[in-house]
């Protein structure tokens, strides 16, 4: 299943307005958890929130709606929140934290959990998991490459920055300059290349634009807690979905491209292998399913 | 059994200390011989025990149903002499590094290892030889004392669990899991029994050298000494503030990654 074990599969957006404008897609990420957060299912969240440097990410334990507002749209660069996560338990008291991941972080997340070796009280303190889809990501200067050298803009000009329909899109508040995504190759950090998960397989929710129609997301279910916090969330009326589009540029296009990352990757997995280099992975040859992400 | 155990942990829903007190009974309740355990504190400074303590509400049950401790200066108040053997024990956690030059460290380690079915290097100074891997000796009250290693450089270790220390949760999921004889989960502290040669310079050396560090931040987060900062998407390690315990390389989900045992605990 190279979409991980899920309950449902919707589109869904935000219905309120304001988040609307300001996320990157449906705003799921950011609705979710200003619910969440209302109903106290959360008591704050770690976000990837703005910094002092324009579309430089910085990791931030947000504890009001507000704050998460702040951190709205994609940056497509590292931002470290697990980083965040201790400092949200420890330094602010959070008992209930929300968090937001890709799926990498999700697995940082993840193994802390089951094996929290050398870190007291934190793990059973993440009430809350939203899983970002993610096809890669770039070290800050390869993106300030893209952006002045591939789409000639100023960085300060720059309102948003979108993957889809095979380009890199750069928004500026009067004009929208793409380029072929092909073009930001060689680019990307490396470590991406043997991640088996696009879709943030363990996430208790996971969102991304992939199959969606504009202004929509696309949205996985997958733990009780994150069903349960779903559904509240849609008959609170905060959440709008529709049926999933099966066809072509619904979920026949989010499954090829999850299984398209994940040969990818197993093709490098197992080149690493065969070279001696360490790799958290199996083989293709050790797994049941070759894609897995074991 | 691991459903409760998670509940224990705070993974579901349910009230924690219920669901604990629950856990532990029960586990009482199903033991009838109840592993006899040992403590043999070495070069450490007691707070991989302490640890153990912080597990209050299942503490006192832990220690007089679900399991009897034969063996300690901490725990139980047996001391090992001439007069009185070392027990039996089915498994010995021992806490700290062991000093070359302390002979009466070394003939309480290698009487362990003979008495004890398993024995556990309980914590980083076991593990990895951690803060007192920096000892050049020249100190009172013995200046002789000056080479502290891991134990596992002078006996057979069969699991260990690091941290510095360790968490009181870690120490009550491998408790549960010896018990319930769960090998599944004990595998990765078979695994790291090898690891001996730890330092925060490892997040370098094995994974960002390797092409395969993501920036993901959770061995900054684990750091018990913030040692470790995140620059440009990557850990930099201050050395100076390394104490060598090995937590951030073990947490870091690019050093091994337990994928059967995540979905099984979140029920995938
Ligand atoms: C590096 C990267 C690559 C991505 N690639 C894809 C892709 O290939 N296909 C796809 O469908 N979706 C991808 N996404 C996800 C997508 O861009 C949206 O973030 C997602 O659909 C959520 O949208 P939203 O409107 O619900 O979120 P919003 O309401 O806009 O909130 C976005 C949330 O994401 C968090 N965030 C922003 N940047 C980062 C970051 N760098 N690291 C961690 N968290 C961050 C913020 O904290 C915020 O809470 C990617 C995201 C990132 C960060
Ligand atoms: S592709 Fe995978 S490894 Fe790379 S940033 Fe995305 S989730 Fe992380
Ligand atoms: S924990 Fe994350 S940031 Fe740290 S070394 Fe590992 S992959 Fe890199
Ligand atoms: S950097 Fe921190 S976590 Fe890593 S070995 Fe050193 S002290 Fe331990």
């Amino acid at each position: 299943m190279v979409l991980g074990t899920y309950k449902q599969i919707v589109h869904a957006r935000s219905t309120d307005k304001q988040i609307q404008k300001i996320s990157q897609d449906g705003g799921i990420a950011t609705g979710l958890l200003c619910f969440a957060l209302d109903e106290k299912i959360i008591d704050g969240a770690v976000v990837a929130g703005p910094s002092d440097e324009m579309w430089k990410p910085e990791p931030t334990v947000a504890l009001s709606s507000d704050e998460i507002l702040a951190a709205a749209g994609t940056k497509y660069t590292l931002s470290p929140n697990m980083w965040m996560v201790k400092e949200a338990v420890r330094q602010y008291g959070l008992e209930k934290a929300g968090i937001v991941t890709i799926p990498c972080q999700t697995m940082g997340l993840r193994k802390l959990q089951s094996y929290p070796i050398g870190v007291r009280f934190v793990a059973g303190k993440i009430a809350l998991d939203i899983g970002i889809f993610c096809t890669e990501n770039f070290p800050f200067e390869s993106l300030k490459t893209f952006i002045s050298a591939k789409a000639g803009v100023d960085f300060s000009l720059v309102e948003k920055m979108d993957i889809g329909k095979g380009k890199f899109w750069v928004h500026t508040a009067d004009d929208v300059i793409s380029f072929p995504i092909k073009e930001t190759h060689g680019y990307e950090q490396s470590g991406c290349k043997v991640c088996l998960d696009l879709v943030s397989e363990l996430s208790d929710i996971s969102t991304g634009s992939i199959g969606a129609p504009d202004g929509w997301s696309s949205v996985l279910t997958r733990t009780e807690p994150g069903e349960t916090i779903f559904s509240q969330a849609v008959d609170a009326g905060l959440i709008e979905t529709k049926p999933m589009d099966e066809g072509k540029f619904g979920l026949e296009m989010l499954t090829k491209l999850a299984k398209s990352k994940k040969e990818k990757a197993m093709k490098e997995i197992d080149q690493r292998k065969e070279l001696g280099l360490p790799v958290p992975y199996k083989a293709s040859s050790e797994k049941e399913d070759p894609l897995a992400n074991v | 059994m691991l459903a409760r155990i998670k509940e224990f942990l705070g993974m579901e829903a349910k009230p924690k200390e219920e669901a604990s007190q629950q856990e532990v009974e029960k586990v009482a309740e199903e033991e009838k011989a109840k592993p006899r355990i040992g403590y043999i504190h070495l070069s450490g400074c007691t707070g991989d025990v302490m640890s153990l303590s912080e597990n209050y509400d299942i503490l006192a049950p832990l220690l007089t149903e679900m399991v009897d401790i034969v063996y300690g200066q901490t725990l139980a108040d047996v001391w090992w002499d001439d007069e009185n053997p070392m027990p039996e024990m089915d498994l010995a956690l021992v806490e700290g590094s062991v000093c070359l030059q302390d002979e009466h460290s070394m003939k309480e380690l290698l009487e362990v290892r003979e008495k004890a079915g398993l024995v556990v290097a309980f914590g980083s100074c076991a593990a990895t030889g951690c803060f007192t891997r920096y000892s050049r000796g020249g100190q009172q009250a013995n200046p002789r004392h000056e080479s502290f290693v891991p134990i596992a450089d002078v006996v057979k270790v069969d699991l260990a669990m690091p941290g510095c220390p360790p968490s009181p949760e870690i120490i009550a999921k491998t408790v549960v899991a010896v018990i319930n004889g769960d090998m599944d989960y004990l595998q990765p502290m078979m695994d790291l029994v090898g690891y001996t040669e730890a330092c925060g310079c490892d997040l370098q050396l094995k994974v960002v050298n390797q092409a395969l560090c993501i920036g993901c931040g959770t061995c900054a987060m684990s750091c018990p000494t913030r040692a470790v900062g995140m620059t440009n998407g990557r850990p930099e390690v201050n050395s100076d503030r390394c104490v060598k315990c090995g937590v951030c390389y073990i947490q870091c989900p690019r050093s091994w990654w337990p994928a059967d045992r995540i979905k099984q605990d979140l029920g995938l």
